[in-house]
């Protein structure tokens, strides 16, 4: 992965391409294309080593708007396509971007198995919540009960939380952001990018059109900071308006919420976050957490080092080819057994 | 087995009958080893100097219940002193190694041909699980061939006696001793088959010392048990010189795609989901590292091809190799290769349809499905390999054409040709066509780069990421001719639409024409596509050889088709398509050509026979 800068620095506008942005106006995608830019910028990756693969919906137009290259693949399938691109081009910086229908409907399959090969990506899943560009119906992140137009009476499915897909595939970075968190988002873009192997941050985004304020408890700046918890590596976890509740294990094994200073809990009861376990048990208990009876966390939520397919698929061809080299086209074609056939015969 | 004359030896009971050539077949329960026997069979006969087709028949679970009809594997030879190109209608020798495998393969048994049993297997149980009421050794239903009943399972035992192995791991070297007795009968080299058990076996040494001791009784056996009247010899055949190799159509593909690899600088990206008969490109592809070739098992057919897609945007010579069901899964990606122009390559081995259908046995009913089985208008170049040879010729022929047109490429191969075997003459690399493939590196606009800009072929630019300055996009939706930019303008659709099919016919300004074997024209043409060259090639030998007024061409190029097809169609008064479907490429030749093409359709999972091509001949030229 190319990082290094270039002669001339290039700003957040030189990632943009010419074409018109023609998502609704007010939709969530606006931000996230905005603060991908600036990660870019701030990491100076030259454009034409960043390649950004979508499936099908209305976040994957998002390889359009960037001036790299890109490919707006079919329905669910982009995981695959960067993990072909990928493992024939280690020299690139290759991100997915999906949305909840793309990559937990259609494209599930092809999210857990990207992951769990750890090809070196970053895969973006726009949240919603709600099938956009087929005009709204529910979605496989939908909540149950929910009433849209292929479920008047309400949705009878138990939706599916990405990050729990994730981690479940073993994901060695997980990491969860919202649209209107301008810098928090492109804080977590950008680490995401840097990450080796396979990176999946979820983000919250508000569909202004068909689903809109799915997200408000997590954006509203009235009540966000009890319904949301920001995730740091070391740092106790706590949140709340004043900043005095907190997370601690039970002797059930089980997070719950507490007070700093009632019932004799102080800061060090709190459970410290470590997104550099080994073990993904506690990413799982985070991640497993959900509103309204639990504030949810944003931020890293795991980030250990795993083998990475595409290198250790390359590292396989290296040492075959030193343990037998000189495999040229005539040694290929006369491989194995032959014999000759003389003229006098 | 046309005997031409009989030579004394010295022995008194090693008489040697010079003959033309013949049709054995091994059959035996699935996992006894029939393959193996046959593939070593082949070989030998190969490197004896004959030539050779074969025919593997194998069911498709991977052991059936011991004994059962179900559970009946063989492998069928051919092998001449003279040019051959089908392994056989009938069989002069059958080995059949238990009741089951007597009943299903008796009735392709010449009568007065040589029938090798083994007795032990005919016990009661035997009999019954293969449905016999009585014992056909016993019961005079066999007097009509020449029956050679022989104690296998003792003879296999005492073979091995004293190297310690348990009965199991002894009773399964016994196919080795039937095969020394095959050799004995038809006076093959063993040292092939030596060498092979030698380097299986290596490190096993009393699995090792087993195999080759009743693999040399058994040629003892036949030299001195006086149960064979004679032995037979097949001279070597007169045959090209040059270097050869044994290939089986699944071989040659994976040579053609890797050549084209090394022609055109490309490295190799084959991705594939495990599917019967394809798995083993697969397999040959993955132990080509130390050549640079990358393989990518990925979860499903439809990742295998998106895969390939996102390795042919990053430059790489991608493949997707697959079967009948697998393709129709790849189909919607496909499209997406239609619209982006990307080059890949898809290897489609047909398979017995629809659905799961026959998945072990062959068909060419996938023609269709190859090309319009997509959404929307979305041409593409298909081709055909006519012998398990010709897979290699037509490989290279899809990378050159995939790479040349920023087209996918569709080659359909079949489950005969893909396990079907034959001797191939090495090409020299110099004799190999050149494959130009190159990137676009500079902006091709005053204003950058434009990815939908033409060349005279009408193909588009290939870019890889990585390029400074030309940065683009590609996707599904429909894009601006020139700037490659989303457009939904109706007008530019039309445009675009005809565009790519334009692009695709043009392909024929590229292709060799059709070419006519006889005279060049006559009462007759019979046309045929892929795996049934072989049956079709020797039918009309045999009707031209009784003074009958019929052609032979073979299409190897399926979309789009020779400039001249239609003129050579027009030189015949009748045409006769032989497919082993209900007449895919008639319904294609009957619309574009607007002629009354008469079909020969069988979809048995087995090849044409011989027999059946030519009654098909004289029928039509009665009609």
């Amino acid at each position: 992965m190319a990082l290094a800068p270039q002669d001339s620095k290039l700003t957040v506008k030189d990632y943009g391409s010419s074409q018109d942005v023609r998502w609704c106006p007010g939709c969530g995608d606006y931000s996230i294309l905005a603060q991908m830019k600036k990660a870019l910028a701030n990491m100076q990756l030259p454009k034409e080593n960043v390649v950004f693969i979508s499936g099908i919906g209305c976040s994957s137009r998002f390889p359009y708007y960037m001036d790299t290259y890109g490919m707006h693949s079919i329905h669910g399938r982009a995981p695959a396509f960067a993990t072909g691109l990928k493992t024939v081009r280690p020299d690139l910086h290759v991100f997915v971007i999906t949305g909840d229908g793309d990559a937990l409907s259609i494209g599930g399959n092809h999210l857990i198995h990207a992951i769990r090969r750890n090809v070196n990506i970053t895969i973006l899943l726009f949240n919603n919540r709600i099938y956009g560009l087929t005009k709204g119906q529910y979605s496989p992140t939908s909540e149950c009960g929910k009433k849209t137009k292929s479920t008047p009476f309400g949705s009878v499915d138990n939706p599916l939380h990405p990050l729990l897909v994730a981690l479940g595939s073993e994901a060695g970075f997980v990491a969860r952001s919202v649209d209107v968190h301008t810098k928090h988002l492109a804080e977590t873009l950008e680490a995401a990018a840097r990450h080796q192997g396979t990176s999946f941050v979820e983000i919250y985004q508000n569909c202004n059109i068909f689903n809109d304020g799915a997200w408000e408890w997590a954006t509203d700046r009235k009540i966000k900071s009890d319904n949301l918890i920001e995730l740091e590596h070391g740092q106790p976890l706590r949140f709340g308006s004043n900043n005095d509740k907190g997370l601690r294990v039970n002797s059930n094994l089980e997070l719950e919420v507490v007070t700093i200073g009632e019932n004799g809990v102080s800061e060090s009861d709190l459970l410290v976050h470590n997104s550099q376990r080994k073990d993904p048990a506690l990413a799982y208990m985070l991640a497993n957490m959900h509103h309204p009876e639990f504030p949810e966390p944003v931020g890293i939520f795991r980030q250990v080092q795993r083998p990475i397919y595409d290198d250790d698929v390359r590292e396989q061809v290296r040492k075959a080819r030193e343990a037998r080299p000189g495999g040229d086209l005539k040694s290929l074609l006369h491989a194995g057994e032959t014999w000759t056939v003389s003229a006098s015969n | 087995m046309s005997s031409m004359e009989t030579v004394d030896t010295a022995g008194p009971q090693r008489k040697v009958e010079v003959i033309e050539g013949a049709t054995v077949r091994f059959a035996g329960d699935s996992g006894d080893g029939m393959q193996v026997m046959g593939a070593q069979f082949s070989t030998s006969s190969v490197i004896h100097g004959n030539d050779i087709a074969t025919l593997p028949d194998f069911p498709a679970e991977i052991r059936a219940p011991a004994g059962t009809l179900a559970g009946v594997s063989g492998f069928q030879i051919n092998f001449s002193s003279q040019e051959i190109y089908t392994p056989g209608d009938g069989i002069d020798t059958l080995f059949a190694m238990n009741p089951a495998a007597l009943k299903v393969n008796l009735a392709d048994l010449y009568e007065g041909g040589l029938l090798v049993v083994n007795s032990e297997a005919f016990t009661d149980d035997g009999l019954e699980k293969a449905g016999y009421k009585t014992n056909p050794l016993e019961d005079g239903s066999l007097n009509n061939y020449r029956v050679v009943s022989i104690p296998l399972t003792r003879l296999n035992r005492d073979a091995v006696e004293g190297l310690g192995l348990d009965r199991k791991a002894a009773d399964r070297c016994k196919n080795f001793y039937t095969l020394g007795l095959a050799y004995w009968i038809y006076n093959r080299p063993i040292e092939p088959t030596v060498k092979w058990i030698e380097k299986k076996f290596a490190g096993k040494s009393d699995l090792m010392e087993a195999n080759l001791r009743t693999f040399r009784a058994g040629w003892n056996y036949g030299e001195t048990a006086e149960l064979f009247t004679s032995a037979y010899h097949v001279e070597k055949a007169d045959i090209q010189p040059g270097v050869y190799r044994k290939i089986t159509g699944n071989s040659a593909l994976v040579l053609g795609v890797a050549a084209a690899s090394k022609l055109s600088g490309k490295d190799l990206f084959y991705a594939s989901y495990p599917i019967t008969p394809a798995s083993d490109i697969l397999h040959e592809v993955s132990a080509l590292k130390n050549h640079g070739m990358m393989t990518f098992q990925a979860e499903d057919e439809i990742a295998a091809i998106c895969a390939a897609l996102g390795a042919a945007f990053g430059g790489s010579l991608a493949v997707t190799g697959t079967s009948g069901p697998g393709l129709a899964l790849k189909m919607e990606a496909i499209g997406l290769g239609i619209m982006t122009e990307l080059p890949v390559i898809i290897i489609n081995v047909q398979r017995g349809g629809p659905s799961t259908g026959l998945p072990t046995k062959t068909e060419q009913a996938d023609l269709l499905q190859a090309w319009g089985g997509r959404n929307g208008e979305s041409p593409l170049a298909i081709v055909a390999p006519a012998t398990p040879s010709d897979c290699f010729t037509m490989a290279l022929e899809a990378c050159r054409i995939a790479l040349k047109f920023m087209t996918p490429v569709i080659i359909l191969s079949d489950g005969y040709l893909a396990n079907g075997a034959e001797p191939w003459r090495i090409p020299e690399v110099d004799d190999l066509p050149a494959i130009d493939a190159p990137f676009c590196t500079k902006p091709n606009a005053e204003d950058g780069f434009n990815p939908y800009t033409r060349d005279e072929r009408l193909a588009r630019p290939w870019a890889v990421p990585g390029t400074p300055g030309l940065q683009h996009r590609i996707g599904g939706l429909e894009k601006q001719h020139i700037t490659g930019n989303v457009s939904y303008d109706p007008k530019n659709h039309d445009f675009m639409v005809k565009l790519r099919q334009d692009k695709i016919d043009g392909i024929a300004n590229d292709i060799p024409p059709l070419k006519v074997f006889g005279d060049e024209s006559g009462d007759l043409l019979v046309l045929g596509w892929g795996g049934t060259y072989g049956s079709i090639t020797t039918a009309v030998e045999r009707a031209r050889k009784a003074g009958k007024k019929v052609s032979q061409a073979h299409l190897r190029y399926l979309n789009p088709f020779p400039k001249n097809l239609g003129e050579v169609l027009s030189r015949f008064k009748k045409v006769l398509i032989p497919e082993l479907n209900l007449g895919q490429l008639r319904t294609l030749i009957r619309a574009k050509y607007l002629i009354d093409a008469k079909g020969l359709n069988k979809v048995q999972g087995r090849p044409f026979q011989v027999a059946e091509v030519l009654e098909a001949i004289d029928k039509a030229l009665e009609d």
